[in-house]
């Protein structure tokens, strides 16, 4: 019976209109919608979606709470494993995890697990009938340093305040967040009423947050652990390094990274008026890479007015970022010019982007992740005129900790060296994330702060 | 939320404050900056750190009106409050973390040039107090646009005033008066630095090139996070991408591409002047 009922729709802004706003696209599941889609669940002896689940929430519980009404219930289930589910049902990559698993899925359409995560935090939070557990600090608990208000340091931080440890998470921005605060766009979680709301969360469980505050730089890891009296640290640092493709070029204005790009008007907020950063996307903009971050930035770019370009070196079948985005940019009028590589970027007299040298590209053998690598078509050279260009190339994580902290090793990629359960190579210090993976995605991220969070219990309790 | 605890014109357009700030009072060292904002809908603003004094837990700033958020910084009054300061930030100046062995026998020569006078302060007394031999060269439009004379004066051994209409000391620029005291008053130096405008930065690297003395430059590109995040304050140094923020603010002059960090410089410049004639009046 219950696989007979399609898949519900979700509400989204029309394209044409969102184009030209920074209003969130996707209006979410309504009480009636999210029961009705939580009804196709089958319950599942062996639930896979838990499994494929990187903070192991009990789907098929919640879902069936939410099919009964309960959502405040279903809140609580929730809430026993995820810190952030407004945020999660909105940016994680269901089709890969729980989605992806989901029986349903092998004949027809999976359950939309990410829109009734997203509806459960939604709805509880407007009713304010959240009943996650709240935890009063011990004045005897013992103190630990979260390094990062990103998702893995919020998860982190949030297990810890739950047994009682007294946590103080450190931020270097102005903003807590992380990249949920300086990465994503508004038009995908909303700052105000989504992010500011869950972290507030975090706070309510008894989570400090000190903003302002560069760990390696304002004060040291050894100095927390030595004259704060902090007895364990999590680093959740990120991955916050751009990188660049050296090629010719990229020191001329209008070439910048996604990560300036998108902070400017996410954290800075240039998108406002009442706001004085500025903001340059120019009349035309080439956005190059294939990842989230990229669909990020060409739709933010489009926003701001400018005919924007996809450009990568692949096909579409092996873009990185999540289809939702995709098909969301398209729909939007990004243009994708796909097996296309940059090999120059070209100026004006001024020293300003005048066009983007490309070269075309054919897949040829796969490589060792995989995926068949491209290979340039000799003689294959063209122009695309542009006045800006975006490079949304990854991330690599910070130096800085590793730097100033003795005893911590790093891989040749900086990633910190830990073991699964985010023990560094100095007792006492754990990490996780992208500050330990390299740039990954918000769940995998809080995956690892939540099992960094058990080890630090662990290590605590027989230090 | 930074406590403003004094506040002094230095000339109609440069304000120096000394704001309260314990934990980067206790970090900072001399070469670093800070990023300030004023507001909540101001800009990070990099500014170099003037002074900082580890038992009163302040440090001190010096800022030139530019654009509407160096407007929003200065129109802050005593007792005010920043919205955010963090640092500090950067690497601090080579000389300290030279040992006093090294130390010893050298000549440091500043060149100091408008608002980058202030940033010189902390540097010239850090060398000056450890003993090592220090002359400074401040250099303005005219007398009155002068900053942080007195208290450069107690900071080294010899100072030398330039105002390009003569009104005081040496006639002419800085880098004039540097070739003066080496040509002709047999002044040797076994180190440069130059704080000031980009292109001020530019020439005193092309006289120290002539005098044969090695020179370091602090460099004030555009940023945003300050901690290797954006890139914005990319840099040629020696034919390689650097990042001012974190690489720097101090590099080799004579590997600088400064003509390419002064194009950078003005990125914004278009956006910039339309905020600034919405805000400031």
């Amino acid at each position: 019976m219950a696989e007979r009922i399609p898949r519900v729709p979700v509400r989204e802004q029309d394209p044409k209109v969102r184009a030209h706003n920074f209003e969130e696209v996707c209006y979410g599941y309504n009480l009636e919608e999210a029961m009705t889609e939580a009804s196709r669940c089958l319950h599942c002896k062996n639930p896979r979606c838990v499994t494929a689940c990187p903070v192991s929430i009990k789907i098929p519980e919640f879902i069936a709470k939410v099919k009964e009404g309960d959502i405040a219930g279903a809140a609580a289930i929730i809430g026993e494993d995820s810190s952030l589910p407004a945020v999660c049902g909105r940016v994680c990559p269901q089709e890969t995890q729980c989605e992806g698993s989901c029986v349903l899925g092998v004949k027809g359409e999976s359950v939309a697990i990410g829109k009734l995560e997203r509806f459960v935090a939604d709805h509880s939070a407007e009713s304010d009938e959240t009943s996650r557990p709240k935890a009063a600090v011990n004045p005897d608990a013992k103190k630990v340093a979260v390094i990062g208000s990103g998702p893995a340091g919020l998860a982190c931080a949030s297990d810890l305040a739950k047994w009682g440890y007294d946590v103080t998470i450190f931020e270097a921005l102005h903003k807590a967040g992380g990249v949920l605060e300086y990465g994503i766009p508004e038009f995908r979680l909303p700052k105000d009423a989504v992010l500011k709301r869950e972290i507030n969360e975090v706070k309510a469980l008894g989570v400090k947050i000190e903003t302002d505050v560069i760990i390696g730089r304002t004060v040291t890891i050894d100095s927390l652990m030595d004259e704060e009296g902090f007895e364990a640290v999590f680093v959740g640092t990120g991955a916050g390094l751009p990188k660049f493709m050296g090629i010719p070029g990229e020191n001329l204005n209008g070439v910048f990274s996604a990560n300036e790009f998108l902070t400017r008007n996410n954290l800075m907020k240039a998108f406002r008026e009442d706001y004085l950063t500025p903001i340059h996307a120019g009349k035309k903009c080439c956005v190059v890479g294939g990842g989230n971050v990229a669909m990020d930035a060409a739709r933010t770019a489009l926003r701001l007015g400018a005919d924007t370009s996809i450009i990568y070196r692949r096909t579409e079948v092996e873009l990185p970022a999540r289809k939702e985005e995709v098909h969301h940019a398209k729909e939007e009028g990004v243009d994708f010019q796909m097996l296309t590589n940059p090999v120059e970027i070209i100026g004006d007299e001024n020293g300003w982007v005048k066009a983007l040298k490309c070269i075309r590209m054919e897949l040829g053998e796969p490589d060792e992740s995989g995926r068949r690598s491209p290979v340039p078509i000799p003689g294959s050279e063209f122009e695309i005129p542009t006045e800006t260009v975006i490079m949304a190339l990854g991330t690599a994580p910070n130096p800085l900790i590793v730097n100033t902290t003795k005893g911590l090793e790093a891989t040749r990629r900086g990633g910190l060296v830990a073991d699964d359960e985010g023990r560094t190579t100095r007792p006492g210090i754990f990490a996780g994330g992208d500050a330990v993976t390299g740039a990954a995605t918000v769940i995998l991220a809080m995956g690892a702060g939540r099992k960094a969070a058990k080890a630090i219990d662990e290590y605590l309790k027989t230090k | 939320m930074f406590k403003i605890l004094k506040r002094q014109m230095l000339t109609p357009n440069i304000c120096k404050m000394v704001v309260a700030a314990p934990r980067i009072a206790k970090s900072a060292l001399p070469g670093q900056f800070l990023i300030v904002l004023a507001n909540e809908e101001g800009e990070r603003i990099p500014l170099t750190i003037s002074d900082y004094d580890r038992e009163e837990g302040t440090v001190t700033i010096v800022t030139q009106l530019i654009g509407a958020s160096s407007a929003a910084i200065i129109a802050k009054e005593e007792g005010e409050f920043f919205r955010d300061v963090v640092g500090p930030l950067g690497n601090p100046s080579a000389f300290v973390k030279m040992d006093e062995e090294a130390l010893k026998g050298q000549r440091y020569i500043f060149i100091a040039g408008g608002l980058g006078t202030a940033p010189v302060y902390p540097q010239a007394k850090w060398l000056h107090d450890r003993g090592v031999a220090v002359d400074v060269i401040i250099g303005a439009r005219t007398k009155d646009l002068l900053i942080y004379t007195e208290e450069l004066g107690s900071a080294c051994d010899n100072l030398y005033l330039c105002t390009d209409d003569g009104s005081v000391g040496f006639h002419g620029v800085g880098t004039a008066c540097l070739e003066d005291l080496v040509g002709n008053q047999g002044k040797e130096y076994t180190q440069a630095v130059a704080i000031g405008p980009m292109i001020m930065m530019k020439f005193a690297t092309l006289t120290c090139k002539k005098l044969n003395i090695p020179i370091d430059v602090s460099l004030n590109m555009l940023m945003v996070d300050g901690t290797g995040m954006c890139g914005a304050c990319r840099v040629t140094v020696a034919g390689k991408t650097r990042f001012a923020c974190v690489d720097g603010p101090e590099f080799n002059g004579y590997d600088v591409d400064f003509d390419e960090a002064m194009r950078r410089l003005g990125q914004y410049k278009a956006e910039e002047a339309e905020v600034k004639a919405k805000y400031v009046k």
